[in-house]
């Protein structure tokens, strides 16, 4: 058996920096993991639709630009809505802390602000995915 | 989901992906799965389309899979990117030239990783082909890793091979070095409105030109610049014809029987394989083979005799 974990990583929403998606992806690669990059200004269905195509075990997506709170749960749903129960979805960028429960209510299952060190998000994909 | 190849031929997407997963992970259904998928398979056309890196395949993939939707035609890409030797891991960016195709309910784009194979595809490529064949894609596009000079297992599993050049890549002694440049029953010069283009296509013509013998199909040059979709239509006519000529020669039942072939020994021994490492290997009998024949008791010739013999028994 030759399982790999698969993460799409996406950049939704209309903000042109995808810096922080791209040090994340590469740290992903580095740690053994398949990644597709989608590239930049992804509308939600995009990024699920992609997410269900390539049957990722994680959707991990940026945004810089303080439309977390419409796109993250958005994006959500329409994942589940694929049938993609196990999916595990998660966000980072430019997000306050106040809006962090609020995300994870809505299903994001952590959120990762600036300074994280990338080794973190490795090891919560590595314990939390089915 | 139950029965995964079942709703794979009733129409589910998530189906037809999880199916692939199952595959290129070699997970205990797999092989059911191939089984029940295998009597639908053989409808599609596949077009193989491979290049050195940053030629533009994923661009022109993303043009010539709109033409095909224009007709009515239905498409599944597979998109294959280099996995790291060192880490396991991969980026699969493929699919970021091909974002607008993402909500198309005729398309289905998939990325693989090459996981450990040198030819130019990953070792699953084949069956996740026959995935969506059997899901009734009506065109299959195969995008090889950018590949250097030798990697063309691509011809071993398209009907059809495109190979996607750019000028400025070298002088005319590359063209007539082995390997890529003898796959292409097409050759696309994409980039071509940059310099270099024309002295590009009269090498390639050169070189066609030593083939000699008059052959009943010689590969057509055409210039492209796929994100201006200029040559995307005669490329698909181009297409055509090579289609209509492997149909009316009899090339592709020829073609498809030496797959057959081909695919049926690849299974044959990596099943053989898989045996060898779960009844000598994992067993551990190995390490007391490999010190007898260090203490020169045995021959190792003898020693492989006996295990075929044994595992024909």
């Amino acid at each position: 058996m030759d399982k790999r974990i698969r993460v799409l990583v996406a950049k939704p929403g209309l903000d042109g920096h995808d810096r922080g998606a791209k040090v994340v992806a590469r740290a992903l690669r580095d740690a053994g993991f398949e990644v597709v990059y989608t590239g930049l200004r992804q509308t939600p269905e995009q990024i699920a639709e992609a997410a269900m195509q390539e049957d990722v075990n994680v959707v991990a997506m940026s945004i810089l630009s303080g439309a977390h709170p419409h796109l993250f749960p958005k994006v959500v749903d329409l994942v589940r809505g694929k049938g993609m129960k196990d999916c595990l979805i998660i966000g980072g960028g430019v997000i306050p802390e106040g809006d962090i429960p609020a995300l994870k209510a809505a299903g994001i299952a952590e959120v990762f602000t600036p300074g994280t060190p990338t080794g973190k998000i490795v090891e919560f994909i590595k314990t939390n995915v089915k | 989901m139950e029965d995964i190849a079942q709703e794979l031929l009733n129409g589910s997407r998530l189906a037809l992906s999880r199916a692939i997963t199952a595959i290129e992970n070699e997970y205990d259904n797999a092989t059911a799965i191939m089984k029940k998928l295998y009597p639908h398979t053989g409808h599609a056309y596949v077009l193989g389309i491979t290049g050195p890196p940053g030629a533009g395949k994923s661009t022109l993939t993303d043009k010539l899979a709109k033409e095909y939707r224009k007709q009515g035609k239905t498409v599944g890409i597979v998109a294959i990117d280099p996995t790291s030797p060192f880490s396991g891991g991969a980026i699969l960016g493929d699919r970021i030239r091909m974002n607008s195709l993402t909500l198309d309910e005729g398309v289905f784009i998939r990325s693989m990783g090459t996981r450990g194979s040198l030819g130019g595809l990953s070792h699953k490529t084949a069956d996740a082909v026959k995935a969506m064949d059997a899901f009734g894609m009506d065109v299959i596009f195969v995008e090889t890793v950018g590949v250097g000079q030798s990697e063309v297992d691509i011809v071993k599993a398209a009907d059809t091979t495109m190979v996607v050049l750019i000028p400025g890549m070298g002088d005319d002694i590359q063209a007539i070095k082995a390997g890529i440049l003898e796959i292409g029953d097409i050759f696309a010069i994409n980039k071509a409105d940059h310099d270099g283009a024309d002295k590009l296509v009269t090498e390639l013509n050169m070189m066609l030109d030593l083939d000699g013998v008059m052959k009943e199909w010689r590969p057509p040059i055409i210039k492209a610049v796929a994100n201006q979709n200029i040559g995307v239509t005669e490329l698909v006519e181009t297409f055509k014809k090579h289609h209509d000529h492997i149909v009316s020669s009899g090339q592709l039942t020829q073609r498809r029987t030496e797959r057959t072939k081909n695919e049926m020994l690849d299974l044959l021994s990596s099943n053989i394989g898989s045996y060898i490492t779960r009844n000598i290997v994992d067993t551990g009998k190995i390490d007391k083979m490999v010190e007898d024949i260090k203490a020169h008791k045995i021959d190792p010739y003898t020693v492989v005799s006996e295990i075929l013999q044994n595992m024909l028994k």
